[in-house]
C-alpha cells in the first residue's frame, strides 16, 4: 500500500445548521478498491459521497485524488474550493452515479454520454462517439443510443448514467445508492454492471443497501453511524461478526426486511 | 360588397406590414436581449441586482404599454440632457422611440418567462454536470439554457404573439404601421367596418404565420418528450399535428 492512494478523504466534517451530520471522516481508496459505506438513513452516507466532489462543501477537512489535494478557501459566504479551473478538472477525474440517475433529459442516451467527454475534456468527437457505443455495448443498452431518458426503463437509465462517467475515464467512481429508486426486478441489470467494473479493478465508492453487493463484491465495508464511521474491515470480517454491535443490529435488521419483503 | 374598395384597402395595409413586422422584430430582438440581462440580475446573488430588477419587472409589467410609449415619446425630449446627446437624433424618431418602449416592455415580460424556466430545470441535472466538471458559461449554454427554453417557449410564444397585437399601439404615436394607416383611410373614407376589418385579417395572418413556426420548434425541441415511434416528424405533421 505504498503507492499514493486513488482518493484520499481527510477528517470531513460538515453540519447543517444546528446538525452536525459528518463528526470527522477519514478514508483512504487505493487502485482497485471498491468500498461499500452501509448505514442507516440518517447517518450522513449520501452527504460524506457529495462532499467528495464537493457538491456538499465540507467544514473543514481535505479531499485528496491522485495526490492533488483540491484548494478551499474561506470567504464570507462560506467555505469553496480556491480554483474553479482545479475543481472542475478533479470532478472530471471522479465519476458520480446518482440515485435517480440525473441524465440530461434534453439529450440522447449517446448525446448525454460524449458530452463530458467533447465539452469538458475537449476530445475529437469521433472518438468520443467510437467510444460511447461500445460502452453502451458493454452495459447492454446499444440499442438505446439515440433514445431519450424519458423512454428508458429505470434499470437502463441508470446503466446509460453509469457509461456516462465511465465516458468520462474518472480514476474512482461515486455511486449514491444506485439502485435505491429502481424497481426489485431491475436491481439485478446494474448490480451486474456494477460487478464488472470491479472485477476491471475500477476503484469505487458505493454507498448501498444492497447487502450481497457490500458482502460479494466490494473489498471494504464502511459503516456509518452519527456522523462517524462506527467500524470497517473487509465483508469476511465484517459479516463474519467482526463488526460492532452496531452493525451487527443492523445487519440484523436489514435481513429480517430482506425477508418480509 | 366592394371589393375593388377592399381590394385597394388591403393593398395599402400590406404596404405598411413591413413596418409592422419591423416594430415587432426589432423589440423582440432587444427585448429578449434586454430579458436575458434582467433575468440574470434577478437569479443572481447580488442583492442590488436582484432589486433592480425586480423594480423593473414590477414597472413595465405593471404600467399600461401605451403610457410608458408616450412617456418615451414625448417625455424624454423634455430632458435637455437627451436633446443635445448623441441619441437625440434617433429618439426623436417616432419609430426608433415605439422600439424603444416596446423592447422595454416585452424585456419585463419576458424576463419573467425565462425566470420561469430557469426554475424548472431539474436541480438533479445541474449537478450531474457540475459532476462531471461543468461550471460557468459552459454548464449555462449545454445544460441550463437549452432545458430552461424548452421550459420557457409555450409562455414566450404567448407573448411573441402578444407583441404582435401590441405594435399597434405605435399608430398612436405617428408610426406608420398598420393600424395607423388603417385609421388613417378611415378618416378618410368613413368606412369603418371594412377597414379595421381588413387590418384585423392582416394581423390574423401574421400571428397564424408566426405561431406555425414556432410550433414547428417546439415540435422539434419535445423530441425527448415523445414515443420514439412518433418521432421523425414531418414540417406537414407540425402544421397539421400527428397522423392518426
Amino acid at each position: 500500500m505504498s503507492a499514493i492512494p486513488r482518493l484520499s478523504v481527510r477528517n470531513i466534517r460538515k453540519r447543517f445548521g444546528a446538525h452536525e451530520v459528518l463528526r470527522g471522516i477519514s478514508l483512504d481508496a487505493h487502485d482497485g478498491d471498491v468500498i461499500s459505506v452501509l448505514g442507516a438513513s440518517g447517518s450522513g452516507k449520501s452527504t460524506f459521497l457529495r462532499c467528495i466532489n464537493l457538491l456538499e462543501t465540507a467544514d473543514e477537512g481535505d479531499i485528496v485524488v491522485n495526490g492533488e489535494e483540491i484548494a478551499m478557501k474561506t470567504t464570507p459566504r462560506g467555505r469553496g474550493a480556491a480554483s474553479r479551473k482545479q475543481l472542475d478538472r478533479i470532478r472530471s477525474d471522479l465519476g458520480m452515479v446518482f440515485q435517480s440517475f440525473n441524465l440530461w433529459s434534453h439529450l440522447t442516451i449517446l448525446e448525454n454520454i460524449i458530452e463530458g467527454p467533447v465539452h469538458v475534456q475537449k476530445r475529437p468527437r469521433v472518438d468520443c462517439v467510437a467510444e460511447a457505443e461500445a460502452l453502451l455495448e458493454k452495459v447492454g443498452i446499444a440499442d438505446r443510443k439515440d433514445y431519450y431518458p424519458a423512454h428508458l426503463s429505470g434499470g437502463q437509465k441508470q446503466r446509460a448514467a453509469i457509461a456516462r462517467s465511465l465516458a468520462m475515464k474518472p480514476k474512482v467512481i461515486l455511486f449514491d445508492e444506485p439502485t435505491s429508486a429502481l424497481d426489485p426486478e431491475l436491481v439485478g441489470e446494474v448490480l451486474h454492471v456494477m460487478r464488472d467494473l470491479a472485477a476491471e479493478k475500477m476503484t469505487m465508492l458505493v454507498v448501498t443497501h444492497e447487502m450481497g453487493f457490500a458482502r460479494n463484491v466490494s473489498n471494504r465495508v464502511i459503516f456509518m453511524r452519527d456522523g462517524q464511521i462506527d467500524c470497517d474491515g473487509t465483508p469476511q470480517d465484517m459479516f463474519g461478526g467482526k463488526g460492532s454491535p452496531y452493525f451487527q443490529q443492523f445487519i440484523r435488521h436489514m435481513e429480517t426486511e430482506h425477508d418480509a419483503a | 360588397m366592394d371589393f375593388p374598395f377592399l381590394l385597394s384597402t388591403m393593398k395599402a395595409l400590406l404596404a405598411a406590414t413591413p413596418t409592422t413586422l419591423g416594430l415587432f422584430s426589432l423589440s423582440i430582438f432587444f427585448g429578449g436581449l434586454l430579458a436575458l440581462l434582467i433575468v440574470t440580475m434577478r437569479v443572481s446573488n447580488n442583492i442590488a441586482a436582484r432589486t433592480f430588477a425586480k423594480g423593473y419587472i414590477f414597472v413595465f409589467r405593471g404600467s399600461p404599454l401605451l403610457i410608458q410609449m408616450f412617456l418615451v415619446f414625448y417625455g424624454l425630449g423634455q430632458f435637455g440632457v437627451i436633446r443635445h446627446s448623441f441619441v437625440w437624433p434617433a429618439l426623436r424618431e417616432p419609430f426608433v422611440c415605439a422600439v424603444l418602449s416596446l423592447a422595454l416592455c416585452t424585456g419585463g415580460y419576458s424576463a419573467e418567462i425565462f425566470r420561469s424556466g430557469l426554475r424548472a430545470v431539474p436541480p438533479g441535472e445541474v449537478e450531474a454536470a457540475r459532476a462531471a466538471g461543468m461550471s460557468g458559461f459552459l454548464l449555462l449554454r449545454r445544460i441550463i439554457a437549452p432545458i430552461a427554453f424548452r421550459h420557457a417557449l409555450p409562455a414566450y410564444s404567448t407573448e411573441i404573439v402578444l407583441m404582435v397585437k401590441s405594435t399597434a399601439l405605435a399608430s398612436l404615436v405617428t408610426v406608420w404601421e398598420i393600424t395607423g394607416v388603417a385609421q388613417r383611410l378611415i378618416s378618410q373614407t368613413y368606412r369603418t367596418m371594412e377597414v379595421f376589418m381588413c387590418a384585423a385579417a392582416l394581423y390574423l395572418v401574421l400571428n397564424f404565420l408566426i405561431l406555425q413556426v414556432l410550433a414547428l420548434i417546439e415540435h422539434r425541441l419535445n423530441r425527448h418528450n415523445r414515443r420514439p415511434a412518433e418521432r421523425k416528424p414531418s414540417v406537414m405533421s407540425a402544421f397539421f399535428g400527428a397522423r392518426p
